[in-house]
Parts: structure tokens; C-alpha cells; sequence
């Protein structure tokens, strides 16, 4: 006990911690790890800008491009600060590099982009892309985007990212190169898979329904946050017409007048910083819903392995049923039906020449057969074990990050008190000299 | 007499009204009852100094009455000076056939002689305060008689008998008492004497207990018109109507502030308990989780309480001082009223001056009237006003420390919960 009396000094000694700083912690566990990627270049979203240009179908439109850059890491740590490589990206971009790598690294739990439209606003927060403040977010959220890629064992090799990073021109033709839209699996052929799957592997179903409830739990704290941060706006914001009536009370008065009006500029003080509280907590939403749209890529993953194991199930069932035909052919008794032997039942039996014909097909069948299920048995075994590798990373990341998430919101909570307490002792000076 | 300058008469604040000469009656002092009153402070019997050590000026009747009654009313009076202590409080509630009511225990000290014993305990109800502080306006029209709390619950929403409302009402009818009780005049009143002592009051003693002065004034009738409203009073008027406005508009701002906290509050209650049903199925984050819900929870008390006690101290203290500015002005009315009389039958006298002989009684009395209303109203402004000042600055100051208390838990618990969530890193980092 005496040991860990001296680590709680230290640790509340650390309430101080401001919420980019505790970004920067996030962002220095990233480097540690250290992928090879970030050991060579560190990657920024410095800025962004409005643009206007022609859409695919002609027509003027306005959107917003974000400039990226890098900058070798031993040039930094050199103190010379060169000018960085950067490159202007758009959204589309971000998202078509993420389905990018979606389908090439399926086993992959792949970092999520910030959210395409502002949502779980509170009023005073627009819904407007193009709101300077949701821009700003959406910056910091895409290099959190960058920087998570760039710090995944498997993704920050992969040369569409790093060609995303550092060419402009050409990058998008890249990608459509590689063909992997066409690698990507139907939502019907997924959905299909999941119904019918009989033997998933039980860790992913128990991932799944952990990524599910997951999603619906932030969804619900994320909602009743912002209405709880209307509600707050409102409460401070109210305590600014004391500050008004105040001033004007004062003037009728003789002694009491200086005092009333001094408390009143603290009740303004008071409601204005309201404004910079919920600005910090948007950054705590903001980590939330990275681990809500996290949780759908986790399910994402887990489907993938309902439909590996399904195509393997399929594979597997469709041997079976051949070799049973098989089987039938050679002792002569129909236990399967088929519309084959209805048909000879019907039309009389087959010629000796005709059954040898059948045999010869259904043993070629089987052995393609045979092939196939033990390919798609690999298949499902090497994505098992990558795919559980990950998420295991995944799960330690996400524990990590929420509990400095959490960290940092009690960090924020103490203080808005601390804060609250010093305006409200002001006040309380003011009214004991009336 | 002479029609001449007003004499100035000694203000009524310093004996009892028994005592005071009647203007009307100059050469009586007829009253056979002389009581050795405990005077604590009365003109030239001692050098009175305020509490800040500087000597006042007793020369005068009128600062020395009026430094009297800020002397009395200042809370760091040591108790000596006091003669008259009063305290409200048990409320019991009682049930019979007829009605459903609650009495309250009504406390008395003293040591003054127009008191047969030291100490009394009555039981009234708020019927008994009621009928006192009718006799008061009526035996002691021209000085502001304090306000009851609300006679009748407007909204059908508040239950009489909750626990907060007669807490509420309790309060406030010590308060009245208290403020009658620091009244120089009006604690002297043999009404006051009757409420707080005896066993049952008879409320039909009533007429015969007016004093002529009383009568007099009441029964001025409102028909004179006034023809030009001393300065100062007519300040006071500005300011008690600039006033009540203004305390109309706390008032709103205040409820306004309730409401936005009573419903910051009910998100808090769903918003806490999402963290625990979160950590339900987390494994490392289950402690975490459930540290951020109980602390949530902790908050959401907190402003519970604060919300209450907004609600019960706060806003009453308001809303009796409305009650208090209503009284005042009505005080101000009557000595218009007073002096709309004397001015209008002073023009009739100077009108027919040379026919008849000088100045009849009657304005006479008017006169005094006048004189000794202005009087009694300025000494209660001064004592009003110096309420009024204590008594928001112990309002605001308690609504502060009410915020204060509240950010305090807050952050207590937001503080105890630091180490919980960073507890389990620093275990891995040690295994590490």
C-alpha cells in the first residue's frame, strides 16, 4: 500500500493532462509499436481547403480537399525541419482506399474513417459538412486514419497506401488496377452465408455479437451525451441574464451596487465557458465513435469468416453428396433422390455404357471435389489464425484507447468543476461585499 | 398654535406606543401603566458607537432611532442589546373532523416587563399569523408591517402537507416573527404580546385594542388628492417599482435555471447507467466503465440536491420580498394619503383665513399626522433597506455557496475515480 501511495500522487498530479495531449500519448503509442512505415516518415493532415470544380456528371460542385504530408523521420529528428512532401486529398479518396483495403486484407480489422455526415449533433453543433468546426474534426479524424493504417503490422506495407501518401496523380487508376473491386464479396452473398453457416468458429460469433454490442451501447451513450450537452448549454447559458439584471439592479442601488455588478461579469464569465467545455468534450465523442464504426469493421472481419467457413461447408457438403451418388451407382440402390433416377424409373434403366459414363464424371467431380474442400479448408484455417491475430491486437488497442478516453473525460471533468468552483467563490466574494 | 413650521415631534421609535404622547392629546401622558422598559439604546444614555468603532451622532431623535434600529437588526450585535428573541418551528399537523391543518411551536425569550413570564411556547397556525399581522396593519398603519408567505397554494400541483412546503412556510413564518420581534415599534404592539403568549387567542379582542392613532389614520378616506409628493418619497416610490421588476426577473431566471438543471439532470440519469451496461460485457474496461457510471451518478445527486435547495431557500426569499415591496408601497399610498388630507385641508383653512379664527385643530392633527407618519416611514425605509441589503447578501451568497458544494462533490468524485482508471495500466506496466 505505501508503495502505490507514491504512484496515486503521481497519477493525480496528472489531471493536468489536456486532451491533445493525451491525442499525442495515443499517437506516440502508435510510433512505439512501430511499424516500419512510421519509423521511416511521419504523416500529417496539415490542413484543408475549400474547392470548387465539375462533378462527373458536369455540374459545379464544392467540396473539401485536405493536404497530406510527409516528412522523412531522420530529417526531423535532425533539426533541420525540411520543407514536407504533401499532396491534396479528398474524402472519395480516403474511402476508395479503404475499401481498397478492405478487400485485400479481409482478415484485417481495418481502421475506420471519421463519419461521412455529422451526426448524434447537439443544436449547437451544424450538421453541415462544410461547417468550419465539423472540418476541423474530420482533419484530425483522417490523420488518426493515416496514423492507425501506418501503425498496422499488416496495412502500412501495402503499396496502394504508400502510393496514396506520396503520389498525387495516377493514384486513383492504381487502385482500380489492382482489380480488387471485383475481388469484393456481395452483401447478398454475405448475408447469405451468415444464415447458413453451421459451424462458425465460436470465438468469431462470440466477436461478433461483442462487435454488435458494442455499436448499440456507444450509439445509445453517444446520443444521450449530446442531448445531455444541450441541456448543460442551456443551463450556463441561462446564468448570463443574471449578469445582464445584475448591471441593472446595481444601478438603483448605493452600497449594494459594486458588489451586484462584479458578481454579474462573473455569472457572464460563467455562461461564456460553456463554450469551450463542450468544445472538448466533442473530442471525447469524437474517440467514441471511432470504436463505434471500429466495431463494424470487427463484424466485418467475422463475416468474412462466416463466408469463408460457409464456401468451405459448401465445398464440403457437395463432396459428400457425389460420393454418395457414387456410392449409389455402385450398389444399384437409390437412397438419394434425383431427378436422374426418376427419369430412369420412368423411362427405364440405363444402358451399362451410360452408368460408365456417369461414374467416370462424378469420380472426376469427386476428385476436384476433394481439391477444393482442402483448399478452402486452408483458406479458412490461414484466415482463421491471421484473422484472430488481429483481433486480438485489435481488443488490446481498444482497451487501451478507452481507458485514456475515459481517462481524459474524468481529466475534463475535473476541470469544468474546478473551473465552476473558482467562478462561483469570485461571485460569492462579490456578494459578501454588498 | 400657530400655522407655522411643522414641529418636529420625537419619533414614535423609541417607547413603547402606550407611552407616547398622543399629538392630539399634547398635555396627557395618560396612561397609568409607566414600564420600566429595558430601552437598550435611547438617546444620551450612552455613547453608542457602530460596530466598526466609529461614534455616532445621537443628537438628534432621527439618526439616533434609526441608528437604534441598525443596531438592533445588525447580526453581529452581541446579544445583549436584544431583549426579544422569537423562534418558529415543530410543525404538527392536525386532524378532526372538520379540517386538516398544521400549528407550528412559536418559542419566546425575554426580559421585558410587558411579558408576565421569560419564556413562552404556543402552538399557532398560519390562520393566527394571518390575524396578527391584520391587527398590526390596522394598530400601526404608518410603518411596514413584514410579509406573511402565501396565504393560499396557487398551483393545485403542491401538496400543503409535503414535507417541503411547510419546511418553506415554516421559515418564512419565523422570519416575519423575527422581523416584527426587531421592530422597535411594532414589538412593543399588544397584539404581538397576545400572539406570542397567550394560551388562546381571542380573536375578537381586536376593535378595542386600536389606538386613536390608528383609528385616525384608517380612517382617512381616500378621496384627497396629492398635490406634490415629497423628494425622497418619491424616490423611494421609483425605486421600489425599478426593484420589483428586477426581482420579477430573477425570479424568472431562476426557476429558468431549475428547469434547464432539472432536465440536464434526467439525461444524466440515462446517461450514467449506459456506462454500466457497457461494462457488462467488457472484460478489462468492466471496472473502468463502471467507475464512470457510479461517478455520473454521484453528479446527478448532486445537482438533485442543488435543484432543491434552489427551490426551497431560494426562490421563497424572492417571491416574500415581493410581498415586502407590495406592503411598502402600500405604506407609501396611505402617508399620500395622510398628507393629501392635511394639504387640502390646509388650502380650506388659508382660504378663509381671514374669516375665521386661527388654524382649527383639525388641520392641526392633520399635521401631526403627517409629521409623525413621515417619520415612522423614513425609520422604517432605513431599517427595510438595511434588511433588504443583509438579507440578499445572505441569498446570493447562499445560492453561491449552493454551486460551490455542488462542483465540489463533482469534482471529488471525478478525482476518486482518476486512480481506479489508471490503476490497471500501471499493473501491466509493472508485469511489463
Amino acid at each position: 500500500m505505501a508503495d502505490s501511495g507514491s504512484e496515486e500522487i503521481a497519477v493525480i498530479g496528472n489531471t493536468d493532462l489536456t486532451p491533445s495531449e493525451s491525442e499525442n500519448n495515443l499517437k506516440n503509442t502508435m510510433v512505439e509499436k512501430g511499424t516500419s512505415l512510421l519509423k521511416m516518415m511521419e504523416i500529417s493532415v496539415a490542413e484543408a481547403e475549400k474547392r470548387t470544380g465539375k462533378n462527373a456528371v458536369n455540374m459545379q460542385e464544392t467540396y473539401t480537399v485536405y493536404l497530406i504530408e510527409t516528412r522523412p523521420v531522420d530529417a526531423a529528428s535532425e533539426g533541420t525541419n525540411p520543407v514536407p512532401d504533401s499532396l491534396w486529398r479528398r474524402y472519395s479518396e480516403f474511402e476508395l482506399l479503404r475499401n481498397y483495403l478492405l478487400v485485400t486484407y479481409p482478415f484485417s480489422v481495418v481502421p475506420p474513417l471519421p463519419e461521412k455526415r455529422a451526426e448524434f449533433v447537439w443544436h449547437k453543433l451544424s450538421a453541415d459538412n462544410m461547417d468550419p468546426d465539423f472540418v476541423e474534426r474530420r482533419r484530425v479524424g483522417l490523420e488518426n486514419f493515416l496514423l492507425r493504417v501506418a501503425s498496422h503490422p499488416d496495412l502500412s506495407s501495402d503499396k496502394i497506401f504508400y502510393s496514396f501518401l506520396t503520389e498525387e496523380n495516377g493514384w486513383k487508376e492504381t487502385v482500380f488496377e489492382t482489380g480488387f473491386q471485383a475481388k469484393a464479396d456481395s452483401r447478398l452473398k454475405a448475408l447469405n452465408a451468415t444464415f447458413r453457416v453451421k459451424n462458425p468458429d465460436k470465438r468469431f460469433a462470440e466477436m461478433k455479437h461483442y462487435g454488435d454490442e458494442l455499436q448499440s451501447v456507444i450509439s445509445q451513450l453517444l446520443r444521450v451525451r449530446a442531448r445531455a450537452a444541450d441541456r448543460l448549454y442551456g443551463v450556463y447559458k441561462v446564468h448570463g441574464n443574471y449578469g445582464r439584471v445584475f448591471s441593472e439592479w446595481s444601478a438603483i442601488e448605493k452600497e449594494m451596487g459594486d458588489g451586484l455588478q462584479s458578481a454579474g461579469h462573473h455569472m457572464d464569465a460563467y455562461a461564456a465557458s460553456v463554450d469551450d467545455i463542450l468544445e472538448e468534450e466533442e473530442h471525447y465523442a469524437d474517440q467514441l465513435k471511432e470504436y463505434l464504426f471500429y466495431a463494424d469493421a470487427l463484424r466485418a472481419v467475422c463475416r468474412k469468416h462466416e463466408l469463408t467457413q460457409y464456401e468451405l461447408e459448401m465445398a464440403a457438403q457437395d463432396l459428400t453428396s457425389k460420393k454418395q451418388q457414387r456410392e449409389e451407382l455402385a450398389t444399384g440402390t437409390i437412397r438419394t433422390f434425383s431427378l436422374k433416377g426418376m427419369t430412369s424409373k420412368l423411362f427405364g434403366q440405363e444402358t451399362p455404357e451410360q452408368r460408365e459414363a456417369k461414374v467416370k464424371m462424378l469420380e472426376t467431380q469427386i476428385e476436384e471435389g476433394e481439391e477444393l474442400v482442402k483448399e478452402r479448408n486452408t483458406e479458412c484455417e490461414e484466415f482463421v489464425k491471421s484473422a484472430w491475430v488481429d483481433i486480438e491486437r485489435f481488443k488490446e488497442q481498444k482497451d487501451h484507447d478507452l481507458r485514456e478516453a475515459l481517462i481524459s473525460y474524468a481529466i475534463m471533468q475535473i476541470s469544468m468543476c474546478k473551473k465552476g468552483i473558482q467562478v462561483w467563490n469570485n461571485a460569492k466574494e462579490c456578494f459578501s461585499k454588498m | 398654535m400657530s400655522a407655522g413650521t411643522p414641529r418636529s415631534l420625537p419619533s414614535s421609535g423609541q417607547k413603547p406606543i402606550q407611552d407616547i404622547c398622543h399629538p392630539l392629546s399634547a398635555e396627557e401622558c395618560a396612561l397609568s401603566r409607566s414600564p420600566d422598559v429595558l430601552n437598550p439604546c435611547s438617546a444620551g444614555e450612552r455613547d453608542l458607537i457602530l460596530p466598526n468603532g466609529t461614534p455616532v451622532d445621537t443628537s438628534s431623535p432621527a439618526s439616533s432611532s434609526s441608528l437604534l434600529n441598525r443596531l438592533q437588526l445588525d447580526d453581529d450585535l452581541d446579544g445583549e442589546t436584544r431583549d426579544l428573541f422569537v423562534t418558529v418551528d415543530d410543525p404538527k399537523k392536525h386532524v378532526s373532523t372538520m379540517e386538516t391543518y398544521i400549528t407550528y411551536r412559536v418559542c419566546t425569550k425575554t426580559t421585558r416587563t410587558e411579558f408576565d413570564l421569560p419564556e413562552y411556547s404556543v402552538r399557532r397556525r398560519y390562520q393566527d399569523f394571518d390575524w396578527l399581522r391584520n391587527k398590526l396593519e390596522e394598530s400601526q398603519p404608518t410603518h411596514l408591517i413584514p410579509p406573511l408567505p402565501e396565504k393560499f397554494v396557487m398551483k393545485g400541483v403542491v401538496d400543503r402537507f409535503s414535507e417541503e412546503f411547510v419546511e418553506t412556510r415554516r421559515k418564512a413564518l419565523d422570519k416575519f416573527l423575527k422581523r416584527v420581534a426587531d421592530h422597535p415599534v411594532l414589538s412593543f404592539n399588544e397584539h404581538f404580546n397576545a400572539f406570542l403568549s397567550a394560551k388562546d387567542l381571542n380573536k375578537r379582542q381586536g376593535l378595542a385594542l386600536l389606538t386613536k392613532m390608528g383609528e385616525s389614520v384608517k380612517y382617512v378616506t381616500g378621496g384627497y388628492k396629492l398635490r406634490a409628493r415629497p423628494v425622497e418619497f418619491a424616490a423611494m416610490g421609483d425605486y421600489l417599482d425599478v426593484f420589483t421588476q428586477k426581482l420579477g426577473t430573477i425570479d424568472r431566471i431562476a426557476q429558468r435555471i431549475i428547469k434547464e438543471q432539472s432536465e440536464f439532470l434526467m439525461e444524466l440519469r440515462e446517461y450514467g447507467p449506459v456506462y454500466s451496461s457497457w461494462s457488462s460485457f467488457e472484460e478489462d474496461l468492466h471496472d473502468p466503465l463502471e467507475g464512470v457510471s457510479g461517478c455520473v451518478s454521484n453528479c446527478s445527486s448532486a445537482l438533485e440536491e442543488l435543484t432543491e435547495d434552489m427551490s426551497e431557500d431560494f426562490l421563497p426569499v424572492l417571491r416574500e420580498y415581493v410581498l415586502y415591496i407590495e406592503s411598502m408601497k402600500n405604506v407609501l399610498k396611505k402617508r399620500d394619503q395622510v398628507q393629501a388630507e392635511y394639504e387640502t385641508k390646509l388650502e380650506a383653512v388659508v382660504f378663509r383665513e381671514d374669516k375665521k379664527t386661527p388654524v382649527p385643530s383639525d388641520v392641526e392633527k392633520c399635521q401631526d399626522r403627517v409629521e409623525c407618519f413621515n417619520a415612522d416611514l423614513k425609520a422604517d425605509w432605513d431599517r427595510w433597506q438595511n434588511n433588504k441589503r443583509q438579507d440578499f447578501r445572505q441569498l446570493l451568497t447562499g445560492m453561491a455557496d449552493k454551486n460551490i458544494q455542488y462542483y465540489e462533490k463533482c469534482l471529488a468524485a471525478w478525482e476518486s475515480l482518476i486512480p481506479l482508471l489508471q490503476d490497471k495500466q500501471d499493473a501491466k506496466g509493472e508485469t511489463n
